[in-house]
């Protein structure tokens, strides 16, 4: 049997090990801003922190990050997460929504190991999520509003 | 859909304001009291019409019939109402409105329902007037209680003032009294020049909620009880199940119980990962004597020989067949466009809940009427016991509005195998979306042209062969004499004199399902014809912008302005190729918007690499130019990445070959050009824009890429066609 | 005579036979010149060492590769400083420590850990069997390795044992590394020679 700690609550989980930890965090624990949107780990809509790192939960097996930290958008407040979700909000960077909170959750992270990123550096973090609206030309924006939000 | 569809909905006068002239006392029956429920409106909350709730905690909510999937209607529709209403921005909220076809018909399509970027172009006039409403009904109400003339109060920012006696009173504290007065049928509209809110970028209304993960879904519904099913569907489009083995599926925990229904074998189970592992453990025989079994290489060829069928003719002046044999030169050539998958990033899901013969349903449905009905006709409760939640979506373009009410049929059938009351959630997964047919048409257009000695363009002729996305469904109204519009929309009507044209269409048919795609016919017309107009200006010597302003005919002044803004804000000098960039033009009006783009282009190891691109846009009035903004750099970014990347294809036997996201991959972050907009200034009625964006991308990077490579690339996607 | 041969069916399968693709030792045993043995040997190494499952993650530029095709990984990814991925995009962000079946349809994603790309200078894409062979035994270019760890590399390392358990969807390389161990301990036996192109 699986424990968690997730957004700060201990958990134990009835899903089998085997379940990917996407549907345990959105059947299992009804936390449903983390989206489903392929299931292969190619879009990042699914995108959680495990221990402090970015996470594509829709291929990773409950079983396989027993112990873990798991953090969901709906829990995070880091002061980049903040900044990032701040920027969205100015910018108005979501059109259907669906893959803004695996966007945001992957910029905060960006923002937490790069304080100031570059272009590059924000192909190289968020390539991994998809927006089929084409909102990059917003989130790239958003990113280094935020990044300039958090220098102060 | 398209404008000819649009003049016959049009022209069968559905009433404008069905809503706001209803009397009070006809609300319940109207539909307005579920609204107020879903609402959560206190009591005493104002209602004047259909479309507005004013709360006693000053919160204005408008009930919006057009469907939220990111277009950015609640903002739009909100804003019209705030304007005529004169209420604070901050003070307005948007619901969508339940299943309703008179209540909340689309007044283009006679039915409700969202599409052909019609929102904010029907809305406009009425939103406008049940704000107004609103307003004469809160005037009349604080008249009353302060005993003052009429004439003498005035709104402005939410609050309700009577200078002369210096009283004042917020929305929210005239409710009740305001409920009280009569509704004004008319009421007085502003003039643009008065406009305070319509023209600003005010903040979407959805934005919040999306960038914290609180918006809510049709996949985040649950229900007590529920249970969440996954069907497997043919692989082969068309097929039906002749036996299947459910033994290994049933032996997952959580695997409640497994049933055929008319679209395959549906897994119940008690969680969506369940149901999955259960359905990857069923084995199932397929029926393909009525499936689609050739291949997309062999359908092409078909079609390509059906161009020189006889079709029908869809636009014809002068003697084109003449003027091409009499012309100096003559250019011919044929292009082939792919199906193609939507792939709205919510894949397509739908909730249905059954108790004591009534429905209550929760899905993103465009035609949400239509999918009522349908559910009520499989349950045998009739289409009064189904009460539809139509959700925020996450995406559609196109995929949800059903030329059949795919998705309400589906889970209607999942709860009527079921049998008995219960909840169940249907989940489409990526590979479900891909495969499941309802593609953008695979079509061939064969286009010849001839210039004069002057290299004056004398004659032009295009043939199209695709399958009908309308004919023989509910949107055939039976006086479509044989024609589809969405087939070739956007290869009539061009703005161009083009002295001798002929337009044929040639229908095909097919078991593959086919659906309107963002910006329909556009999405290989503005390609076809914008492409090969460009390679006729070449060969005249023409220059691609000044050429195109010669050809424009003497009416066409707002695809003159908005290709002249394009060519200004670019800095557009005639010169098509610099250094290692190159420069594409192309112009295409559709749903009666009219945009011109150019694309500044670079080869990046044999393919596009697309770093810029020049919007020039005249959508009519601006509501709100932030999200005009928003929808094309959003409809340059699917419609470039289709164009770079994608095709659905059918190989042996006719499997779908692409099944998520790594065959039929998206345009990602490093890959999204730049986008400068310019929006013309106008005082016309608002046309559409969650769409226009699109057509003409594809064809500004492949008249760019001719420029700097030499290759006109007619067959798309560019990675097959070998670039 | 009869019984010699009966002995031989018997014996043979065990000692020289090609197992999924790869030539056993045993198999090089009629290679009388050391020197010649030797390169045969690496030849058939090199048929572990080329194959997709291994190429993939030895790329030559900053991208790994994906699949029996090698096209370019998708989602795009880069080398990084650590041949780890980008800040805020790791390896690790999808490639957990073990492969995972995916439920929605079919194939894996590959995962072990470590996860990781074999840093550049011990690129094998687009290089010749020469200089692959050179590379490898160079510890400048092969992480320091003399040939005793180079052998352990082949033999025991996780990673590289990966490639015969790639899981679903992707062909395993051939072989096995016990087959794989053995042989790059002969051709090291036979004073690890190499091609001469």
């Amino acid at each position: 049997m699986t424990t968690l700690t997730v957004n700060g609550q201990d958990v134990t989980i009835e899903s089998e090990d085997d379940i990917p930890l996407l549907w345990v965090i959105r059947d299992e624990l009804n936390l449903t801003g983390t989206k489903f949107g392929c299931g292969i780990a190619q879009c990042g809509a699914c995108t959680v922190m495990v221990d402090g790192m970015p996470r594509r939960s829709c291929v990773t097996p409950v079983g396989s990050v027993d112990g873990s930290d798991i953090q969901t958008i709906e829990a995070m407040d880091s002061p980049e997460a903040k900044a990032v979700q701040a920027a969205w909000e100015k910018l108005d960077v979501p059109q259907c929504g669906w893959c803004q909170s695996g966007q945001v959750v992957s910029a905060a992270a960006l923002l937490q190991m790069t304080r100031q990123p570059t272009d590059e550096d924000i192909d190289n973090a968020m390539a991994g999520n998809v927006c089929r609206c084409a909102t990059y030309v917003r989130i790239r924006k958003a990113i280094h509003d935020a990044a300039a939000a958090l220098e102060g | 859909m398209t404008h000819q569809t649009r003049r016959q909905f049009l022209s069968t006068g559905a009433g404008l304001v069905i809503g706001l002239s209803l009397p009070l006392g006809a609300r319940a029956q109207s539909g307005a009291a579920a609204v107020l429920t879903r609402d959560d409106v206190s009591e005493g909350a104002f209602a004047p019409n259909a479309f507005v709730r004013i709360s006693a905690d000053d919160t204005v909510t408008i009930i919006c019939k057009h469907i939220e999937f990111g277009q950015g209607p609640y903002t739009g529709l909100a804003t019209l109402v705030a304007e005529e209403l004169d209420a604070r921005w901050d003070q307005m909220r948007a619901v969508s409105a339940p299943a309703n076809q008179e209540l909340y018909a689309n007044l283009f399509f006679g039915l409700q329902g969202t599409g052909g970027s019609t929102a904010m172009a029907n809305s406009y006039t009425q939103m406008r007037q049940a704000g107004a409403a609103a307003r004469a009904m809160l005037v009349a109400a604080a008249a009353e209680q302060w005993d003052v003339p009429l004439g003498e109060i005035t709104v402005s920012d939410g609050e309700v003032r009577h200078e002369a006696s210096g009283q004042n009173a917020s929305f929210g504290s005239l409710a009740d009294a305001a409920a009280q007065q009569s509704v004004p049928v008319e009421p007085a509209l502003k003039n643009p020049s008065e406009f305070k809110l319509i023209g600003q970028d005010l903040p979407k209304l959805d934005t919040q909620e999306k960038s914290t993960g609180k918006a809510i879904f049709t996949m985040d519904i649950a229900r007590e009880g529920m249970q969440t099913v996954v069907v497997k569907r043919p692989e082969v489009i068309g097929a039906t199940v002749t036996s299947y083995d459910d033994s290994a599926a049933l032996e997952v925990p959580g695997v409640v119980a497994v049933r055929q229904i008319p679209q395959g074998i549906a897994v119940y189970a008690n969680s969506t990962g369940a149901a999955l592992k259960g359905r990857s453990k069923l084995t199932v025989e397929w029926d393909t004597s009525n499936a689609e079994t050739r291949t997309t290489d062999q359908i092409m060829a078909d079609f390509s020989a059906a161009a020189s069928e006889p079709g029908v003719v869809v636009e014809e002046s002068g003697d084109s067949a003449a003027a091409l044999s009499d012309a100096a030169q003559t250019l011919e050539a044929e292009y082939h466009f792919p199906y193609l998958a939507h792939a709205p990033m919510e894949p397509l899901d739908a909730v249905l809940e059954l108790k004591d013969g009534k429905a209550e349903v929760w899905m993103g449905a465009q035609f949400p009427g239509i999918d009522s009905g349908a559910i009520g006709e499989v349950l045998g409760i009739g289409a009064e016991n189904v009460s539809m939640n139509v959700m925020l979506a996450g995406g559609s373009f196109g995929r949800r509005a059903q030329t059949s009410p795919q998705i309400g049929l589906e889970v209607s059938q999942i709860a009527k195998a079921a049998g008995g009351d219960g909840a169940w959630k249907l989940v489409w997964t990526r590979e479900d979306d891909l495969t499941g047919g309802y593609y953008r048409p695979l079509t061939v257009h064969t286009l010849r042209g001839g210039l004069d000695a002057e290299g004056n363009i004398t004659g032009w002729e295009n043939t199209i062969v695709n399958q009908s996305i309308m004919l023989d469904t509910f949107m055939d109204q039976g006086n479509s004499e044989g024609k589809d519009p969405t087939s070739y929309e956007g290869s009539t009507k061009m703005p161009y004199d083009l002295p001798a044209l002929k337009v044929n269409w040639v229908r095909q048919k097919s078991p593959v399902s086919v659906l309107w795609w963002r910006s329909v016919g556009h999405t290989h017309t503005a390609y076809a014809t914008e492409t090969f107009l460009d390679e006729l200006l070449e060969m005249a010597g023409k220059d691609p912008v000044q050429g195109r302003l010669d050809l424009l005919k003497p009416d066409m002044g707002r695809d003159r302005a908005v290709l002249e803004k394009v060519a200004e804000i670019a800095g557009w000098d005639g010169n098509r190729v610099k250094g290692d960039r190159a420069y594409g033009v192309a112009l295409h009006e559709s749903f009666s918007t009219y945009t011109a783009q150019i694309a500044e282009v670079s080869d990046e190891g044999g393919m596009p690499r697309v770093h810029k691109v020049w919007v020039a846009v005249d959508c009519g009035v601006a509501v709100n130019p932030n999200v005009i903004r928003a929808q094309i750099e959003g409809g340059i970014g699917y419609g470039l990445g289709t164009a770079l990347f994608n095709e659905l294809t059918l190989g042996e036997g006719g499997v779908v070959q692409q099944r998520n996201f790594d065959t039929y991959r998206m345009l990602r972050i490093n890959e999204m050009p730049e986008v400068e907009v310019a929006i013309i200034q106008s005082d016309a009625d608002p046309t559409g824009i969650g769409e226009p964006g699109t057509p003409p991308i594809a064809p500004a990077v492949a008249n760019a890429w001719r420029a700097l490579t030499g290759t006109a690339v007619r067959r798309l996607p560019f990675t097959s066609a070998g670039v | 005579m009869r019984f010699l041969i009966a002995l031989m069916l018997m014996v043979t399968p065990a000692v020289a036979e090609t197992v999924n693709g790869l030539k056993t030792v045993d198999e090089f045993d009629g290679i009388a010149e050391e020197e010649a043995r030797s390169v045969a040997l690496f030849e058939e190494m090199l048929k572990v060492i080329e194959h997709p499952r291994c190429l993939n993650c030895h790329p030559a530029g900053d991208t790994p590769l994906q699949g029996d095709e090698m096209q370019p990984h998708m989602p795009p990814v880069i080398r990084g400083e650590a041949d780890f991925g980008a800040p805020g995009m790791y390896c690790t962000t999808c490639h957990g420590s073990e492969n995972v079946a995916f439920v929605t349809g079919e194939g894996s994603i590959p995962g072990h850990s470590p996860w990781q790309l074999a840093p550049v200078e011990m690129a094998w894409v687009g290089k010749s069997p020469a200089e692959i062979c050179a590379q490898i035994k160079d510890p400048e270019r092969n992480g320091g390795k003399d040939l005793a760890a180079l052998h352990e590399h082949m033999a025991e390392d996780g990673l590289v044992g990966w490639g015969w358990e790639p899981g679903e969807g992707r062909t395993p390389a051939p072989g096995t590394q016990e087959i794989l161990g053995e042989l790059t301990q002969s051709w090291i036996d036979t004073g690890a020679m190499c091609p001469d192109a």
